[in-house]
């Protein structure tokens, strides 16, 4: 040896070296398991609220109400003819919250003409306000102008009135059933159901008030307007700042800061986002995007969106080797038509895919939402760019921040709608990439 | 190169095709010019489109500045608060005419750093098992599943800290200590939230490092943790604080985490604020309660939350614009 | 500006940089009509570069500025008026690596008459078949024009980037490298390919192949290196043409010692 140390000491401090190395090589591996426990319990604690035990019962039971209880077999006049029974008083409420086209400040003093617009109303009622209507005029309105489907879900809601009395987590219902039947069985009224909080009607049913009956669908048509919006206004735009950045731009000072500023807006937080959707499209663009509506929350989302797909776009175009170009150059095609020939056609799997991450992302994003108020209580489906509406994120954030463990159970059942749906668009461009990547090889 | 049947044959003579553009244009002896520079509009026009395109961004950037200051400068002009009070004020309660900032700031400072005490370590932890020991197959596993993780939209984390965090926490350590709504469970899951986007920026800082570096370490008779603390690490620590201040950046950006389980209403200074187990509202979640309610424009509480939103967006740039050029300085050192 | 009818394509004083950097410095040539003319010399020398500024290829490089006159049919490429679209056009290029466009063999062709307006099914149908025919690729594709230029072998593929050039009927073609990439059948083909094309075509091709050069061209250009120490450890090096001359003569009675040296294999 050197003089440094000798060897049964180099041997002993080497074997304490190693120890410690061990260690923290298993607190490394135990960082990892831990985010991967965090993912687990993530999914398995939306699954446990989402499934379990429901003790419900009712206000009037639905065999009370007709032969087998079995609602929607009634046609519409039938089903008026008994909300109009059961809930005299509440005809007038009905309209407003499925009807009006008026806000509801206004609803009482404005004319039919006004507050039904484009709705079927008795032709002789049109300069009529609400107050001056007939039970009789409001149950030909409801009748006329509300879906079989909408009018069964209101008959549950305010005639039958399921109350969900409480609910189990899916452990406790898989552990506890004793004890959980002796519970129902202190309320004899009531009936103990094993309840999917996910199931067709959870689907296909409108908001409601009443987490037993409520739906999504009103959210999901409200998502999907927001999203097709969103591509709408951003792929184009987005795509061609791409392609002016990587096709065109020299480096001028200008070109620079577009740049910088892109990579900048990318890390803007969304709420920001929505707080310039608030001042520009709610307010400052009124008259075109008439307020709180699709439109609105479509362009801010697009915004919010942009400089995603464009550097993800221009990654993908920056990926088409140069000889392609050169080639088109030297038959004398002119920019644009090698752009639009050659680049465009080879980067389009990659431009697509990062467009489908993107959205992937603006689907699930609530805040934005939030503040350029997606959040009122909607109860008809989206119909134009200018409809009012809610949406799938927003749903979710409303029935969890609500104090009562049945709404919770609905927004479980929403968020493994919203989880479903990114994980097929994830999917969706997984598999375009591939089949892009095949034909172009083969 | 076997058996390729190249097949030359005497080729046709073939002529010029008179209904090519060429060849209807002068012959080889004709003087005329034919090079002469055409006018393409339509090439100009797309031109314009595309840079129009690219110059949205930067109408974006000039809409979030003007559209925040303006109302801001409502906000100050409206006389409730000065610029110095809405710094240094202790309360924030607009019911009141009290506009401090401190009780929303302090709030998203506690539940920041409760989140990077989870995000970092784990964060750089996994990067290093990842990088450095796991075997590529463990990896090629692991790393897409860590993913899903940094694309489950934030409203779900939300749900996740009030429904499970919050009850476990209150389990743990007792129902009078930790409060329903707390900072503690919704830093923890946002800290889970950021940890992906930590590890992968780590990652790719550890793996910039070149392979000589290690190669002298290991040379010199270190062992591999040695390496990776003593060579590696330090080597990658720009890289690493880069992802650190953006994971800071999108902590103190984000939303519905907070919204749904920091608590519902400004903390108190001197008490409560950095409390990880007491209710707080942090700048984000003040904004999104305030504007989800029933909100008339032009009021002094509109105008506020656009200061608030100012002062979030001058705070998430500073962060953002630093993280980038700590990068970028580490990028050019090593590539 | 007169041109000699001799001469496709004549450079003039043609100095050219990249940026600041001095890249080649005082080309003088004259391409003769419907010939094959070969650059030769040894890497970095700037013979490529020379070429790529005959159809202002130079142009999508950013920085890269050329002085000068380039004078194809009596017209100063480089002049104010000039539309290098224009230019490509007539004056076409083939490349050291294959590079097919990613679509069918019969897309690939079709592009340039497309380019021109041409939609006429029958029309391209035509000039598509005539074009494979005349690069020696239609036996080899003509069952199957609807496969992916990518799925053609090198050399093939290289024929079909030929076709897809001749398809414009361009009056001067340019090639850099063209069988660089391809094995010894292939470059065979290429090579016998080019000497059927210059009967209708001037041909000018960049080559490190001197054997291939002495084959295939009826007029060779040597291009060398000039160095010059600039600072301390600091060089600059530019291009410059050397001798320029009937290939018989030049690789049999070279007038530059610098030549001789090359075309012996003493440097380059």
């Amino acid at each position: 040896m050197n003089g440094l140390m000798d060897d049964a000491a180099f041997s002993r401090a080497l074997k304490s070296r190693h120890r410690r190395g061990n260690i923290w090589q298993r607190f490394f591996r135990l960082s990892t398991i831990v985010a991967l426990l965090a993912l687990i319990a993530l999914f398995l604690n939306i699954a446990n609220s989402a499934f379990g035990y429901a003790l419900q019962d009712y206000d009037i039971a639905p065999t009370e109400l007709v032969e087998g209880g079995d609602i929607a077999s009634l046609d519409n006049a039938r089903l008026v003819a008994m909300l109009a029974e059961h809930q005299p008083r509440r005809l007038a409420v009905y309209v407003r919250d499925t009807l009006s086209m008026v806000d509801a400040s206004v609803f009482t003093t404005l004319p039919l003409s006004r507050v039904l617009e484009g709705r079927s109303y008795p032709e002789a009622l049109a300069s009529a306000t609400i107050p001056e209507v007939t039970a009789d005029d409001l149950q030909t309105i409801l009748r006329d102008n509300l879906t079989h489907d909408q009018l069964v879900s209101i008959i549950e809601e305010q005639v039958i009135g399921i109350n969900v009395l409480r609910t189990w987590s899916l452990t406790d219902s898989l552990t506890n059933r004793a004890q959980i039947e002796a519970i129902a069985a202190e309320n004899p009224r009531a009936n103990l159901i094993f309840r999917s909080w996910l199931d067709l009607n959870f689907l296909s049913s409108p908001m409601s008030g009443n987490a037993a009956v409520a739906g999504i669908r009103t959210a999901i048509l409200g998502s999907v307007w927001v999203i097709v919006i969103t591509v709408a206004f951003a792929f184009p735009i987005g795509v061609g700042a791409a392609i002016y950045l990587e096709e065109y731009a020299t480096d001028t000072p200008l070109n620079n800061l577009i740049e910088t500023n892109i990579r900048n807006l990318a890390g803007v937080p969304s709420i920001i986002y929505g707080l310039l959707g608030l001042a520009i499209f709610v307010r400052a663009l009124e008259t075109i995007t008439a307020g709180r509506t699709v439109l609105s929350a479509g362009l801010t989302m697009g915004l919010l969106i942009l400089p995603v797909i464009i550097i993800n776009s221009q990654e993908a175009i920056r990926a088409v080797p140069s000889s392609i170009r050169e080639a088109s150059f030297g038959l004398g095609a002119t920019r644009w038509q090698t752009i639009w020939n050659q680049v465009l056609p080879a980067a389009m799997p990659g431009i697509l895919t990062g467009t489908i991450l993107a959205l992937s992302r603006a689907i699930g994003e609530t805040a934005p939402l939030i503040v350029i108020g997606a959040s009122t209580f909607i109860l008809s489906d989206p119909s134009s760019p200018l409809s009012r509406f809610t949406a799938l994120p927003i749903q979710i954030y409303q029935w969890t921040a609500r104090p009562q463990p049945e709404f919770r159970a609905a927004a479980a059942g929403a968020i493994i709608v919203l989880l479903i749906l990114l994980l097929t668009m994830n999917a969706s461009a997984i598999f375009l990439r591939q089949r892009y990547r095949r034909k172009l090889t083969a | 190169m076997s058996n390729r049947n190249l097949s030359i044959t005497t080729p046709l003579d073939i002529g010029r095709d008179p209904r090519l553009l060429n060849a209807r244009l002068k012959r080889q002896d004709s003087t005329e010019p034919i090079l002469t520079k055409q006018a393409r509009p339509g090439e100009m026009l797309i031109r314009a489109f595309l840079l129009f395109c690219g110059l949205l961004s930067v109408f974006t950037t000039i809409g979030i500045v003007v559209v925040l200051g303006s109302e801001s400068l409502l906000f100050f002009n409206s006389g409730v608060a000065t610029l110095t009070e809405f710094f240094t004020a202790t309360r924030w309660q607009p019911q009141a005419g009290e506009f401090g900032i401190m009780p929303l700031l302090s709030a998203t400072i506690t539940t920041s750093i409760v989140a990077m005490f989870v995000a970092l370590p784990l964060g750089l932890g996994a990067a290093i098992y990842l990088g450095e020991y796991a075997r590529p197959n463990v990896r090629a596993t692991l790393k897409p599943i860590l993913e899903i993780l940094a694309g489950i939209p934030t409203v779900v984390y939300g749900y996740f800290a009030l429904t499970f965090m919050t009850p476990l926490l209150r389990g743990m350590f007792g129902q009078d200590t930790v409060q329903i709504y707390n900072n503690a469970a919704a830093g923890l899951v946002m800290g889970v939230m950021i940890l992906p986007t930590i590890a992968s920026m780590s990652e790719d800082a550890l793996s910039a490092v070149p392979r000589s570096l290690r190669e002298a370490s290991y040379g010199l008779g270190a062992t591999r943790f040695e390496t990776i603390t003593k060579v590696v690490l330090p080597a990658a620590l720009s890289g690493i604080i880069a992802a650190f201040l953006l994971g800071v950046s999108r902590a103190v950006g984000e939303t519905m985490i907070v919204a749904l389980a920091a608590g519902a209403g400004p903390c108190v200074l001197g008490d409560t604020c950095f409390n990880p187990f007491a209710a707080g509202e942090t700048m984000t979640g003040h904004i999104a309660r305030i504007s989800g309610g029933d909100l008339s424009y032009n009021s002094v509480d509109y105008n506020s939350l656009f200061s608030i939103g100012l002062t979030l967006f001058v705070f998430t740039l500073l962060l953002n614009l630093i993280s980038r050029s700590v990068s970028k300085r580490f990028r050019e050192v090593y590539q | 500006m007169t041109t000699n009818r001799a001469y496709a394509v004549e450079l003039k004083d043609v100095n050219i940089y990249y940026g600041e950097k001095l890249a080649v410095k005082d080309v003088n040539l004259s391409i003769a009509h419907q010939k094959i003319t070969a650059f030769i010399g040894p890497s970095g020398c700037g013979k490529s570069t020379v070429l790529r500024s005959i159809n202002r290829m130079n142009d999508l490089i950013p920085g890269a500025k050329v002085e000068g006159d380039v004078v194809y049919r009596s017209q100063s490429l480089y002049g104010r008026d000039i539309d290098a679209v224009e230019v490509r056009r007539r004056i076409g290029m083939v490349f050291q690596k294959p590079n097919p466009f990613p679509k069918s063999i019969y897309d690939n062709v079709a592009y340039g008459p497309r380019l021109l307006g041409i939609r006429d099914r029958k029309v391209l149908n035509e000039i598509v078949e005539r074009s494979l025919k005349h690069s020696f690729l239609w036996d080899e594709v003509k069952g199957d024009l609807k496969k992916s230029g990518l799925a053609l072998s090198g050399g093939q593929q290289q024929r079909l980037c030929i076709a897809r050039t001749i398809a414009v009927e361009p009056d001067v073609i340019l090639m850099d490298e063209p069988c660089s990439a391809l094995d010894p059948i292939a470059t065979q083909a290429i090579e016998d390919l080019m000497k059927e094309l210059v009967k209708q075509y001037t041909i000018v091709i960049v080559t490190h192949n001197m054997q291939q050069a002495q084959r295939v061209s009826d007029y060779t250009a040597f291009y060398s290196i000039r160095k010059e120490v600039e600072t301390e450890g600091k060089e600059k090096r530019w291009g410059v043409l050397v001798e320029y001359a009937p290939t018989e003569t030049l690789f049999n009675q070279p007038s530059h010692e610098e030549t001789e040296r090359y075309i012996r294999g003493e440097f380059g």
